[in-house]
C-alpha cells in the first residue's frame, strides 16, 4: 500500500525520474556498451598511440594504445559495483550499530559511540591509503570495498541513533515492551522498519559517496591497482595530460560526474517521496 | 563550564593519542622504509642500512613496540622523529603547517559564509528563478569531485593565460620566490585564488543546500508567524528570526565539513603543487615515511577535534538553550 | 460601528481544498466573539486569513474590513502598520510561538519598537511593565530570560503581554489555553479578561472547548466543515441550540457537574475538506437527516434576535422544543454484574503500597552529571478492586505518568510495593513477568503514536497474541475488531487509513487481545475531538461491564473521569492529595488542591460560569526536584494563606499523609486542615425545557 504510494510519488518527481533514466542509461552503457565496441579493454593497438576520438577508436586511445571507449566502460563497471556494495554494507552497519546503541543505551551506547568518535577522528583516507596498495593479490578490490565501507557508516549511525532515541519512547514501542516482546526483536520489527526512509535515502547517497571515494583514492594510486582500472585511475592518468590530450580526461571525468549526479538526483527525489514533510 | 571544558579537553587528548598511535602502528607494521636503501646502486651494506634505520628509529628488525615506545617518548617531548631520509619531521611540519592552515581557514570561512548566504537567499526566494539556479548549480557542483574540479580549473586557467598572452591567474605553487615586498604579497594572493575556489566551491554547494533546508524548516514555524503578526516585514522576520535560528543546526555541521576539507585539501595541494600537509600525506605514504604519516595523522586528528570543539562553542554561542546547561 | 467585519471569507489551498467556505461575522468594541469547532473545521485558518498570515499559496476571497478598511489584498507596506498595532494575535503553543534565541523581554520590546517611535531603553522598560501587567513575578529579571526558561503558563502570559503592547483594538486568540493545565488555564483566562479591560479591545476567541467559550463569549459562531452552521448570542446557542450539530456537541461533552452514565456520541467523523458530502456536510452524521438534506447545502439563515442557523429543520426543532437528548439517542449500557458484590468482598487486582520513584537530575549537554533528585513519585498507595475504575488525576508534572510506567514495567520499584493480581512485582521471575503481562495491558494516549505505522492493523492486534504463542490468531483478530466496533476486513488496512477515534479502538482491541483482567488507560480520549470522545468512553464503559475488566484510568480531564470512574485519586507533586469515590471527591472535596482544581474547570453553561466563583491558584507547580518542605501544596494553597502563624507551622514542618475523613466510608485527604466544601453547584437548567 505504502510502497505503491511512494512509487507513484517517486515517478511524479521530476528529479527522481530524470535521475533514474540517467542511471539506467549509464549502467546499460557500462555493461552492454563493451559488446558494441570494436575493441576489448585489454587489447592494445600499436598503430594508434594517443590518437584523438573518431573513426576506429570512438573515444580515442591511451598512451599505450588502449581503446578509451573499452577501458572507460570497464572502469565504470568497477566504479558502479564498488559504489553499490559499499552503500549496502555501510548503511546496514550504520543501521545496526545506531539502532542498538540508541535502543539499549547505557554502556552499549557509550562503547559504540566512542568507537564511532574514534573512527571519525582517524583519517580514513590515510588508513585506506596505507592498507589498500598492499592488498594487490587476488580479489583485492573486494577488500577495498570492505575498507571503504568500514569508514563511511559513522555519520549515518549517529543519525540512526538519535532517531532511535526518539522512537524508543514511541508508544507503539512501549506497547511491544509491555507485551513482553524481547528487545532485539523490537529493534528489528518496530525500530529499523520505521527508519527505512532514512536508510533508503542514505544508502542512495552513500552510493555516490563511495563512487567519489573510490575515485579519489585511485587518483593517488591508493585504490584500484593496475592492471585493473576504475574511473579514478583513468582520471588520474588523464589529468596529467589533460591540456594536450583532453579526451583522456574528459570521458572518465564526465561519466563520473554524470553517475554521481544521477544517483544524487534519485536520492533527493526519494527523500521527497518518502518524507513528504521535508522541504529538500 | 570550565570544568566541563577541561574534561572535554582530556577526552580529546586521549582521542588524538589513540588515533596517532593507531596510525603509527599501522604504518610501522605495513610500510617498508628499508626498500629505499636496499635497491641502491652501488649496493649499501646491510649493516650500514641497519645503522641508518636505527638512527631514524625506522628499523623493521627492532620490535614494533620498542619502536613505538621510542616514538611515543619523542612525541610527548614534542619531537615527531625523523623522516625516511633523516630530516626532522618537526622542521618539515613547521614548513608545511602554515601553508595548509592558510588554505583551510580561508577555504572554510569562504565556504561557510557564502554557502549560508546562498542557502538563505534560496530559501527566502523558494521556487523563484534564483532559488532554482542556486539549487541546480549546487547540485551539479556536489557531483563534481575536488580532483576533477581542480583539474578543470587548472585547464581553464591555462587556456585563459595562453589566450591573454600573460599569467593573469597563477595555477602552480604558492608564491613566486623571485618577487619581494608588496609584490610578493599580491603574488601570494594570486596563487591563493584557484586553490581556494576549488576547495570552497564544494563546501559552498553543501552549505547552501543545508542552510536552505534548515531555513525552510524554520520558515513554517510558529515564531516566524508571530514575528510577522507583530508587524515585522516578511523580510525582516525571515532574516532576524528565521535565519538566526536556522544558523544553529548549520553550525553543528561545521565540524563535519572541516573533516572532509582536509581530504579536499590533499587534492588541491597536489594538483596546484602546494607543499602543504595534504601533499605530504600522499608523499609520505609513497615514500614509506612512517614518522611523517604519524605526524600527519596527529595533525588531522587535532584539526578535526578542534573543529568539533569550535562547532560546540559556536552552537553554545548561538543557542541559549544549550548555554544554560 | 463594529471593529472587524468579515464577509463571505473563503480560503482555498492548492489542490482545490476549501478550508474555509464562506464565513461572515463582525466584532464590536469590547465584545468577545467565540468561534467553536472541532479540528479541521477551519476556525484557525479563518483567523490567519484575517491577519494576512496564510502561506502565499492559499487563495483568499471575500472581504475583511477593519474599521471599514479592506484588509484583503492590502500591500505589505500597509499591512505591517495594522498587524500588531490594530489587530494582535495570541497563538496556541507559546513555546513554538517565541523565537528560541532571543529573550522574552527583547521580543516584547521589538513589538513595541515596530509601531512606536521609542528608544531601546524605553521599549525595554515598557516590556517590563507589560510583563508586570500580565502577572509575571519579578518582571525586570524575567524579561532577561529565554522562552525555554519560562513555564507554559508564563509563556502564554508573556504572549498576551506582547499582543497588547500596542494597545490593539482587536485581539485574536487562537486556542490560547489548549496547551495548558486547568488551574493555569484559569489564571490565563483571568489575565485575558484583565487585558481586555485594559485595552477595551474586541476579542475573537477560537477554541474547541465549549466550557471556555461559555465563560468568556458574548456571541458564538459554531463552525463545521469550513462553514458556520449556527451563530448567535451565547445563551441562545447553549440553551436553545437549533442546529443538530450544535445540539449534539453540547450533549456529548462530559461535565463535572453531570450525572454518571453513558455520554451522547455523534456517529461518524467530520468530513475531510477534500471530499465534502453533497448537501449539508453534517447530514451523514445527523440523526434528523431527511432526503432533502442531501440536495443542497442549507444557507445560514436569520432566525430572529441576531441568530443564524444553517439547517432546514431548525424551525421544526424550535417548534417542537427538541433538545440534544431527544435528537441524539443515549446508548444503553448493561449494568455491571461484578459491582453488585460489595467492594470489600471483591478481590484486589492492583495494590500500590508507598511506591517511590526518584530520577537523578542530570545536567550537561554531552557529559551528564547528577546534580540532584527528581522526586517524581514519592510514596503513593492505592488499590483497585475487581470490576472497578480508579482514576488517577492531576496536572502535568504530578507524577501520574511515572506511576503508570512503574506499574507497567513490572520491575521491583525503588521503594514500596506494586502488587498486580496478588503477585508482587519484586518477586517475579522472567516467565512470571511475561505471563502476568497478559493480564495487565495498556491503552495509550496518542492514537497516532500508539500504532506502528508500518504494520497492517491485523498484525498490530495479532502481535501480543503471537508473542504469547496463541494459535488461531486470525479468527481472534476478527473477533476483537468486531468487539470494538470495527469490521473484520479492516485488518488489511494500515493505521493511517483510520480516523483518530477508530485508531483508539484499534489500540483498545490490541490491549484486549490477551484477555487482560486489568487495563491501564493512559489519557485514552484526550487527543480526540469531543464528538468522537463520547463514543470511545462509552465503548470503554461497555467493555468493562461485558468483560468484567478493572481499569486504572490516568487523566487530566476531570469531567471525563466523572463519567467513567468509580473512585478517584488526585495527585500533586508525586503524592496523593485526595482519594475516594467519585461522588465524595467531586461533591465534597476536602483538599484545597482538589477544590481549586474542580473550580478551575470551565462548565459549558454560560449562566453558571457568570455566577461561579473561582479559586485561583498562585504561580506555577514547584519543581519536583525541589519540593517544598512539609505539605507540598502549601506554597500555592489558598487555605494556607488564611491560616494563623501557629497553624501554618504544622504545614511547613509536617508532611500530611492521606487520612480518612470522619463520617466517610471511602474518602481521604492529605491535608492537616481538611474541610469538605462544595465547589460545583449542580445545574438543573442545562437546556431549556
Amino acid at each position: 500500500m505504502r510502497a505503491k504510494v511512494v512509487l507513484r510519488r517517486l515517478l511524479r518527481n521530476k528529479q527522481a525520474r530524470y535521475g533514474s533514466i540517467a542511471l539506467i542509461l549509464l549502467v546499460g552503457l557500462a555493461y552492454l556498451g563493451p559488446f558494441v565496441g570494436p575493441y576489448d579493454w585489454t587489447e592494445k593497438d600499436f598503430l594508434a598511440f594517443l590518437s584523438p576520438p573518431g573513426g576506429d577508436h570512438w573515444w580515442g586511445t591511451t598512451t599505450i594504445g588502449q581503446d578509451m571507449y573499452a577501458v572507460t566502460l570497464r572502469g565504470m563497471q568497477k566504479s558502479i559495483i564498488i559504489g553499490f556494495l559499499v552503500a549496502i554494507i555501510s548503511t546496514g552497519l550504520a543501521a545496526i550499530v545506531g539502532a542498538f546503541a540508541g535502543y539499549f543505551g547505557g554502556w552499549v551506547d557509550k562503547a559504540l559511540m566512542w568507537g564511532v568518535d574514534l573512527l571519525l577522528v582517524l583519517p580514513s583516507f590515510l588508513i585506506i591509503a596505507i592498507i589498500s596498495p598492499r592488498l594487490r593479490e587476488g580479489a583485492s578490490w573486494l577488500w577495498f570495498v570492505v575498507l571503504l565501507a568500514a569508514f563511511s557508516w559513522m555519520i549515518t549511525s549517529r543519525v540512526v541513533r538519535s532517531m532511535t532515541l526518539s522512537l524508543r519512547e514511541r508508544e507503539y514501542v512501549l506497547a511491544a515492551v509491555y507485551m513482553g516482546i524481547p528487545r532485539w526483536k523490537i529493534i528489528f520489527r518496530h525500530i529499523v522498519p520505521n527508519l527505512s526512509s532514512l536508510l533508503i535515502i542514505d544508502a542512495t547517497l552513500n552510493i555516490s559517496g563511495a563512487v567519489i571515494g573510490e575515485a579519489a583514492l585511485s587518483f593517488f594510486g591508493f585504490g584500484i591497482q593496475p592492471p585493473d582500472v576504475s574511473l579514478g585511475t583513468l582520471i588520474a592518468e588523464g589529468s596529467r595530460n589533460a591540456t594536450g590530450y583532453p579526451w583522456l580526461f574528459a570521458f572518465p571525468a564526465g561519466l563520473l560526474v554524470l553517475l554521481v549526479l544521477s544517483v544524487n538526483l534519485i536520492g533527493d527525489g526519494l527523500r521527497d517521496a518518502l518524507d513528504p514533510g521535508s522541504n529538500s | 563550564m570550565g570544568k566541563y571544558l577541561l574534561r572535554r579537553l582530556a577526552i580529546n587528548v586521549i582521542l588524538v593519542a589513540i588515533a596517532a598511535s593507531l596510525a603509527y602502528m599501522l604504518a610501522a607494521t605495513t610500510m617498508n622504509p628499508r626498500g629505499a636503501y636496499e635497491g641502491r646502486q652501488p649496493p649499501v651494506a646491510e649493516s650500514v642500512i641497519d645503522a641508518t634505520l636505527d638512527e631514524y628509529n625506522l628499523n623493521d628488525k627492532t620490535p614494533v613496540l620498542v619502536r613505538y615506545g621510542t616514538w611515543a617518548k619523542g612525541v610527548i617531548t614534542g619531537d615527531f622523529g625523523r623522516t625516511w631520509n633523516g630530516g626532522s619531521v618537526n622542521n618539515e611540519m613547521g614548513r608545511r603547517i602554515m601553508v595548509s592552515l592558510r588554505l583551510l581557514l580561508i577555504g572554510t570561512l569562504v565556504g561557510f559564509a557564502v554557502g549560508v548566504a546562498l542557502g538563505a537567499i534560496s530559501a527566502v526566494k523558494q521556487y523563484k528563478l534564483s532559488d532554482r539556479f542556486i539549487g541546480v548549480s549546487s547540485f551539479v557542483i556536489m557531483a563534481v569531485p575536488v580532483f576533477v574540479l581542480a583539474t578543470l580549473l587548472a585547464i581553464a586557467t591555462y587556456n585563459l593565460n595562453r589566450g591573454l598572452g600573460f599569467s593573469l591567474i597563477e595555477y602552480t605553487g604558492e608564491y613566486n620566490p623571485r618577487l619581494s615586498g608588496f609584490d610578493q604579497f599580491l603574488n601570494r594572493l594570486n596563487h591563493l585564488i584557484l586553490p581556494t575556489i576549488s576547495l570552497s566551491l564544494g563546501l559552498i554547494a553543501f552549505y547552501s543546500r543545508i542552510q536552505r533546508n534548515m531555513m525552510l524548516d524554520v520558515l513554517n514555524q510558529d515564531f516566524v508567524r508571530t514575528a510577522m503578526a507583530k508587524g515585522l516585514r516578511r523580510r525582516t522576520a525571515l532574516t532576524k528570526h528565521a535565519l538566526r535560528t536556522a544558523l544553529i543546526p548549520a553550525a553543528t555541521y561545521f565540524a563535519f565539513a572541516f573533516g572532509t576539507m582536509f581530504t579536499g585539501a590533499t587534492f588541491t595541494e597536489k594538483i596546484f603543487a602546494w607543499h602543504g600537509m595534504g601533499a605530504w600525506l600522499v608523499d609520505s605514504i609513497n615514500q614509506n615515511d612512517v614518522n611523517s604519516v604519524a605526524a600527519v595523522t596527529f595533525f588531522t586528528a587535532v584539526c578535526v577535534l578542534f573543529a568539533a570543539f569550535l562547532s560546540d562553542l559556536l552552537v553554545a554561542a548561538l543557542d541559549p538553550r544549550v548555554r544554560v546547561s | 460601528m463594529s471593529i472587524l467585519e468579515v464577509r463571505d471569507l473563503t480560503v482555498t489551498f492548492p489542490g482545490g481544498i476549501e478550508a474555509v467556505r464562506g464565513v461572515s461575522y463582525e466584532v464590536e468594541r469590547g465584545e468577545v466573539l467565540g468561534i467553536v469547532g472541532e479540528s479541521g473545521s477551519g476556525k484557525s485558518v479563518t483567523s490567519l486569513a484575517v491577519m494576512g498570515l496564510l502561506p502565499a499559496n492559499a487563495v483568499v476571497s471575500g472581504s475583511v474590513k477593519l474599521h471599514g478598511r479592506e484588509l484583503l489584498g492590502m500591500k505589505e507596506d500597509e499591512q505591517i502598520k495594522v498587524r500588531g498595532k490594530t489587530i494582535s494575535m495570541i497563538f496556541q503553543d507559546p513555546l513554538s510561538a517565541f523565537t528560541p534565541v532571543y529573550t522574552i523581554g527583547d521580543q516584547i520590546a521589538e513589538a513595541v519598537r515596530v509601531h512606536q517611535n521609542v528608544g531601546k531603553d524605553k521599549a525595554a522598560k515598557r516590556a517590563v511593565e507589560l510583563l508586570d501587567l500580565v502577572g509575571i513575578p519579578n518582571p525586570s529579571l524575567r524579561a532577561k530570560a529565554f522562552p525555554h526558561e519560562f513555564s507554559g503558563g508564563m509563556r502564554q502570559r508573556a504572549m498576551i503581554a506582547m499582543a497588547i503592547a500596542n494597545d490593539p483594538d482587536l485581539l485574536i486568540c487562537d486556542e490560547p489555553t489548549t496547551a495548558l493545565d486547568v488551574t493555569i488555564q484559569a489564571q490565563v483566562l483571568e489575565v485575558l479578561k484583565t487585558a481586555q479591560r485594559e485595552t477595551g479591545a474586541g476579542i475573537v476567541m477560537i477554541t474547541h472547548d465549549l466550557g471556555v467559550i461559555a465563560g468568556m463569549a458574548d456571541r458564538v459562531v459554531v463552525m463545521y466543515a469550513g462553514r458556520p452552521v449556527e451563530q448567535g448570542p451565547v445563551d441562545d446557542i447553549y440553551y436553545r441550540p437549533r442546529m443538530p450539530y450544535t445540539m449534539g456537541l453540547l450533549a456529548s461533552i462530559p461535565r463535572i457537574d453531570g450525572e454518571e452514565g453513558p455520554l451522547v456520541p455523534i456517529d461518524g467523523n467530520p468530513p475531510s475538506p477534500a471530499s465534502l458530502p453533497p448537501g449539508c456536510p453534517f447530514a451523514p452524521r445527523c440523526p434528523m437527516k431527511v432526503d432533502m438534506c442531501d440536495d443542497e447545502e442549507p444557507p445560514l439563515t436569520p432566525f430572529g434576535s441576531g441568530r443564524h442557523v444553517a439547517c432546514i429543520r431548525s424551525h421544526e426543532i424550535e417548534h417542537k422544543g427538541l433538545t440534544g437528548a431527544d435528537v441524539f439517542p443515549v446508548p444503553v449500557i448493561p449494568p455491571n454484574e461484578v459491582v453488585r458484590v460489595p467492594r470489600a468482598e471483591r478481590p484486589t487486582v492492583l495494590e500500590l503500597d508507598d511506591m517511590i520513584k526518584h530520577y537523578p537530575l542530570l545536567k550537561g549537554a554531552i557529559v551528564k552529571r547528577r546534580v540532584g533528585t527528581v522526586y517524581a513519585v514519592d510514596g503513593i498507595s492505592f488499590d483497585i478492586a475487581q470490576g472497578e475504575t480508579l482514576a488517577l488525576v492531576g496536572e502535568s508534572g504530578c507524577g501520574k505518568t511515572t506511576t503508570l510506567q512503574q506499574i507497567m514495567q513490572l520491575q521491583p520499584p525503588e521503594g514500596g510495593r506494586v502488587v498486580v493480581l496478588g503477585r508482587d512485582s519484586a518477586k517475579l521471575d522472567k516467565a512470571g513477568r511475561k505471563s502476568l503481562r497478559g493480564d495487565l495491558q495498556i491503552v495509550f494516549q496518542d492514537p497516532m503514536a500508539a500504532l506502528d505505522p508500518r504494520m497492517p492493523v491485523g498484525d498490530i492486534i495479532a502481535e501480543p497474541l503471537r508473542a504469547h504463542g496463541e494459535s488461531d490468531v486470525r479468527a481472534k483478530v476478527e473477533e476483537l475488531l468486531e468487539l470494538v466496533g470495527l469490521a473484520a476486513e479492516h485488518a488489511e488496512r494500515y493505521p493511517q487509513q483510520f480516523s483518530g477515534g477508530q485508531r483508539q479502538r484499534i489500540g483498545i482491541a490490541r490491549a484486549l487481545a490477551l484477555e487482560p483482567k486489568l487495563l491501564v488507560l493512559d489519557e485514552p480520549v484526550s487527543a480526540l475531538d469531543v464528538s468522537i470522545q463520547a463514543g470511545v468512553i462509552n465503548l470503554l464503559d461497555e467493555l468493562k461491564s461485558r468483560l468484567g475488566l478493572s481499569y486504572l484510568f490516568v487523566a487530566h480531564d476531570l469531567a471525563v473521569v466523572r463519567h467513567l470512574a468509580d473512585r478517584v485519586a488526585v495527585m500533586y507533586l508525586g503524592r496523593i492529595a485526595e482519594i475516594g469515590t467519585v461522588e465524595n471527591v467531586y461533591d465534597r472535596p476536602a483538599h484545597p488542591y482538589t477544590q481549586a482544581l474542580l473550580s478551575a474547570i470551565p462548565l459549558p453553561d454560560p449562566e453558571l460560569e457568570r455566577t461561579r466563583k473561582r479559586i485561583l491558584l498562585e504561580g506555577d507547580l514547584p519543581s519536583p526536584a525541589d519540593p517544598p518542605s512539609g505539605c507540598r501544596f502549601r506554597t500555592r494553597c489558598p487555605k494556607f494563606a488564611v491560616l494563623s502563624e501557629a497553624e501554618r507551622r504544622r504545614c511547613v514542618d509536617e508532611e500530611p499523609s492521606v487520612a480518612r475523613l470522619t463520617n466517610a466510608v471511602d474518602h481521604g485527604a492529605a491535608c492537616h486542615y481538611a474541610e469538605e466544601v462544595e465547589v460545583i453547584t449542580a445545574s438543573d437548567n442545562q437546556e431549556e425545557e
